[in-house]
């Protein structure tokens, strides 16, 4: 079958979709956007997260068939996202909880292309991102595309959030480096200079 | 505008270098792959993708022992979109691979000795052809009995998992169902126990555990033109597979040219071949690309487990809390290939003691071939089993003698000078003492902390946590102690080295280092500091870190804490022979102008030749102007000895990690289930190269160990040997619910040997994590609990 749907911003097909693939499998197969991780493919581990019409799911829980029409976000696109979001609600706070998850404005974003994929520089990283980086809270990385499509989507709905409130967002998510304290840290981190930013608006 | 299915092969590793990344030796330097990690294009093994590529899918045996009575491939063949379907007889080379012995076929043949054992193999166009031709295969088997215990391997008539053994270890084992034995004896036990006041014997069982990192094993095989290929994949040591691949694919070692792909975590799982040989086999049978990902179910199959053990210890002390004598014997059971099964019993048995001064000792362990799965290399290896029963141990002898339990391990610490059981002096800093103080005086989490202002419990903080099956009734809590000591590094006589090549050159008129090894970063770090260290020691901004592959000399393997110390240690010894070069160019070209270019005590700081005094004498820049200087060596540290294989006698090990750890749990007594609080760390880490991985690794290291204390466990039924948790569902590691807060506190006694003074950090963690909390959970609850993990039915009495 032929899938059509928007990653990324970007409208997307793919032809002679089995009828059982997964949402991860078109993807990181077929589409080109590995970033999504196949960690267990059972909807235990988190590592597949990507955001479907806004909300977080396991992609590998997902069948593509289901995501026809529908607008995905995965990590690959997760520092325009997050910059359209800025872009729309300066600060990140949003009163509604709606924010950000609006079809509408899903479709009025579009992806830019990374500067240089490479290295990574010249790539505006999204604030979850760069507290990652910063709080140490990559070690080998793999749980780390759905850890940020997660977190990114909490502190959309909740910008000042408790560490109880941030352990419940994560607990779909394994990691089996960090001990989690370090991801912990990244949350806080990038809330707080949400928050900074927010008040300098 | 919209995009199609991708053409062009994508996934093959680049250099990382980032400009915005600085720092040298003891900062917190970020990491050079984290941009890359965060965007979601950072490739590991499973992301590799080539035009046309195949998938390669393995056919596991469904029995754990059984004669193979035929295989039959017919069906499969004749699948639409099936390229090859593989049995052992189609096998072009070498039948048999492995790290210590060669005992592990590359597919099955004559026999298989556990569940899940790679039977045949198919590539095909899409992985679910691949998967249902697979289903397609059959296999007639005649079942053996299975052999999944002590007294079955050992009983007179037992079957011989292996039947014709040949390996170093055959000769001198006492039954050929064992892999190896080590004793070790010093003093008189029997005699010095006539001195105890007190004596505890303990019994204890310490459950089959998996790294369970999250990248599954994965990777991409691409035939090459010269009849060779070039093979894409996540390991954690690449020499050591291409020894093992070559011969069974029957080419010379040059034609397989390995790279490292992305790793997601490795904790000693990836230490062993997995898809290698197999995506290599099938890619030069089909003439096309093959890549090979493991889903979970079968990556349970896929990699050797920490070895189940069972231990048995006696301990002796004086009235006033002196250990006067230990006996132990220690049982692991390999499972049905050797793996590092041999390394783990020098291990358990030299490090059986603990961090503790016992002159008189008798000490035996084991290690057994069964039909259960395999079991090898996993961070703490052997160490680890062994800290969990002498710390319960020590426990109950402090319960026995009235004493304060830190206190009595405080009294009987080692220390710097103290003689291991194997004879073997500690002769860099060993503060056991100092860590137990340090977690000891740490202020205590407060009490009740579910507890909130007028609005009643917070379930989340209370055992069950979401599953609201407390408001606080039946809590109570328990606070507990453990301290362990570790090896570093590749012991008893082993040559152990690591190479490294360093590149000094001008590009762009600045001087940039690049580091070329075959060092695989399976998470740890070892690229962040590398870049750190070339930064040091020749004193440039810009370093690149070349992927690693088999173009470059050994690297040794990331395991055993020793990559910092080794590979570290290959860097900076490369560097001070590259400066040493930089500085013989800078004098002939200008030291006939400056007198201090004489000068023997040059240094290349900040991109400039300078002297001990500060003074600049030239930019490096101009001193290599078109040179280039590239140097590649190898680098070793002090040589050890294997145990005597009576007295277990030898200066076995390099160089000694200590780690303390203090628990707080809570326990809902009602229902069996465990919270725990704060799980804090002391550790020496001999310099901390980076502090802010330093820490990271404690943390995770720790939280292993929380994870085999209370929940993980691999089932493998007595009866059919087969795995009954193969999966996440069921297979359970901590979550950050799990998961308390770790507070980490290290210490920088530089051992006077190891480069920097560098101290192995990552396993360290993993050995006293475990029986803090346990610890914890017995003072608690006031049950024995003798067993890892505790599961809630030990709780409740309702087993
Ligand atoms: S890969 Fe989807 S939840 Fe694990
Ligand atoms: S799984 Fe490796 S960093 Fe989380």
């Amino acid at each position: 079958m032929r899938v059509n749907f928007t990653v990324n911003g970007r409208p997307q097909e793919a032809d002679d979709v089995w009828e059982g693939e997964s949402l991860l499998y078109v993807l990181r197969e077929r589409m080109g956007l590995p970033g999504s991780k196949n960690a267990c493919e059972q909807g235990e581990c988190g590592s597949c997260t990507v955001r479907l019409d806004g909300v977080p799911v396991c992609s590998c829980l997902v069948a593509a068939g289901q995501a026809e029409g529908r607008e995905v976000v995965t990590v690959e696109g997760l520092a325009d996202y997050a910059q359209h979001r800025e872009d729309a609600h300066p600060g990140g706070a949003c009163g509604t909880g709606g924010c950000g998850t609006g079809l509408d404005e899903a479709k009025r974003w579009q992806a830019k292309p990374a500067q240089d994929s490479q290295t990574g520089e010249g790539i505006e990283l999204s604030p979850i991102q760069q507290a990652f980086i910063d709080a140490g809270a990559v070690q080998c990385g793999f749980c780390t595309p759905g850890l940020l499509v997660a977190a990114d989507e909490m502190l959309e709905r909740n910008p000042s959030p408790t560490d109880a409130d941030i352990r419940e967002a994560l607990s779909g998510n394994l990691c089996r480096c960090t001990g989690y304290e370090k991801i912990l840290d990244a949350v806080r981190l990038a809330a707080a200079r949400q928050e900074r930013q927010g008040e300098a608006v | 505008m919209a995009q199609n299915t991708r053409t062009a092969p994508v996934g093959t590793p680049t250099d990382v270098t980032q400009n915005h990344v600085k720092g040298g030796i003891g900062e917190s330097t970020l990491r050079p792959d984290g941009t890359l990690k965060v965007t979601g294009e950072f490739a590991y093994s499973s992301d590799m993708w080539h035009e046309d590529m195949l998938w390669g899918q393995i056919l596991r045996s469904t029995v754990a022992h059984a004669e193979i009575v035929s295989i039959d491939t017919t069906e499969a063949l004749t699948m639409d979109g099936v390229y090859a379907v593989l049995t052992h007889e189609d096998l072009p080379a070498a039948k048999n691979y492995g790290m210590e012995f060669q005992d592990t076929p590359v597919l099955a043949y004559g026999k298989v000795r556990h569940h899940g054992e790679p039977v045949a193999l198919v590539a095909a166009d899409h992985p679910e052809t691949a998967r249902r031709a697979a289903a397609k295969i059959k296999v007639e088997y005649r079942e053996l009995p299975v052999i999944t215990d002590e007294a079955s391997a050992l009983a007179p008539d037992a079957i011989l998992v292996h039947e014709n053994r040949d390996d170093h270890h055959s000769g001198h084992v006492p039954h050929p169902n064992i892999v190896h034995r080590q004793p070790i004896i010093r003093g008189n036990a029997d005699e010095a126990a006539e001195r105890a006041d007190v004596i505890v014997k303990g019994e204890y069982t310490f459950g089959m555990q998996d790294q369970a990192f999250l990248g599954p094993e994965s990777g991409l095989a691409v035939p090459a033109e010269d009849g060779g290929v070039d093979l894409y994949v996540a390991t954690q040591w690449l020499h050591s597979d291409l020894k093992q691949i070559a011969p069974c694919l029957g080419l010379p070692e040059e034609k397989v040219r390995m790279t490292m792909a992305g790793v997601g975590g490795a904790f000693g799982g990836r230490e062993d071949i997995s898809m290698q040989i197999l995506a290599s086999i099938l890619a030069l049978r089909t003439g096309k690309p093959v890549k090979m990902v493991y889903n979970r179910y079968e990556s349970f199959f896929g990699h050797v487990h920490r070895h189940p053990a069972k231990l048995y210890y006696e301990h002796g002390a004086t009235k006033d809390g002196k250990l006067t004598h230990m006996k132990c014997k220690i049982v692991l059971d390999g499972g049905a290939y050797a793996s590092s099964t041999a390394s783990v019993v020098g291990n358990a048995s030299s490090l059986s003691v603990g961090p503790y001064v016992i002159d008189d000792v008798e000490i035996e362990a084991i290690g057994l071939y069964t039909n259960n799965p395999p079991c090898g290399a996993m961070r703490g290896f052997g160490a680890v089993q062994a800290c969990f029963a002498y710390e319960a141990q020590m426990d109950k002898l402090a319960a026995k003698l009235g004493m304060d339990p830190v206190e009595l391990r405080q009294l009987n610490a080692m220390e710097q000078g103290t003689i291991m059981p194997t004879g073997q002096v500690v002769d860099s800093p060993a503060p056991v003492a100092e860590l137990l103080r340090r977690v000891k005086a740490r202020p205590m989490p407060p009490e009740r902390q579910w507890e909130t202002a007028g609005e009643g419990a917070d379930v989340r903080a209370l055992p069950g946590g979401l599953s609201n099956t407390s408001h606080g009734e039946g809590v109570v809590r328990g606070v507990g102690y453990a301290v362990g000591i570790k090896n570093v590094g590749f012991s008893e006589g082993f040559d152990d080295y690591s190479t490294a090549k360093i590149r000094i050159e001008v590009i762009n008129g600045e001087a940039v280092a690049t580091v070329h090894t075959a060092m695989a970063e399976v998470g740890q770090g070892g690229v962040t500091i590398h870049a750190q260290i070339a930064r040091t020691e020749l004193g440039v901004q810009q370093v690149t870190i070349h992927p690693a592959d088999t173009q470059v000399g050994s690297a040794g393997s990331t395991s055993a804490g020793r990559q910092t110390y080794m590979t570290g240690g290959a860097i900076k010894n490369s560097c001070e022979l590259v400066r040493e070069k930089v500085l013989e160019i800078g004098r002939r070209k200008f030291g006939s102008y400056h007198p201090a270019w004489a000068n023997a005590e040059l240094l290349l700081e900040g991109g400039k030749v300078v002297t001990d005094g500060g003074e600049a004498l030239a930019s490096i820049a101009d001193v290599l102007e078109n040179e280039v200087v590239e140097i590649e060596e190898e680098w070793r540290h002090r040589p050890t000895q294997a145990f005597d294989l009576v007295t277990g006698q030898g200066d076995g090990h390099v160089q000694y990690a200590f780690a303390a750890h203090r628990a707080v749990v809570e326990v809902d007594t009602e229902l069996g289930l465990v919270k725990v609080i704060e799980l804090a760390c002391a550790q020496d880490v001999g310099k901390a190269v980076n502090p802010l991985s330093v820490v990271g690794q404690i943390q995770g290291g720790t939280t292993q160990g929380l994870g085999v204390a209370v929940m993980e466990e691999i089932i493998v039924d007595p009866k059919t040997a087969k795995v009954r948790n193969p999966s996440f569902t069921d297979y359970l590691i901590p979550t950050i619910l799990d998961t308390p807060t770790i507070p980490v506190d290290y210490l920088e006694l530089a051992d006077p040997n190891a480069p920097y003074g560098v101290r192995g950090i990552g396993e360290a963690p993993t050995l006293s994590s475990t029986p803090a909390v346990l610890a914890a959970i017995r003072a608690a609850t006031g049950l024995e609990l003798n067993k890892t993990p505790v599961r809630p039915e030990a709780l409740t009495g309702t087993l």
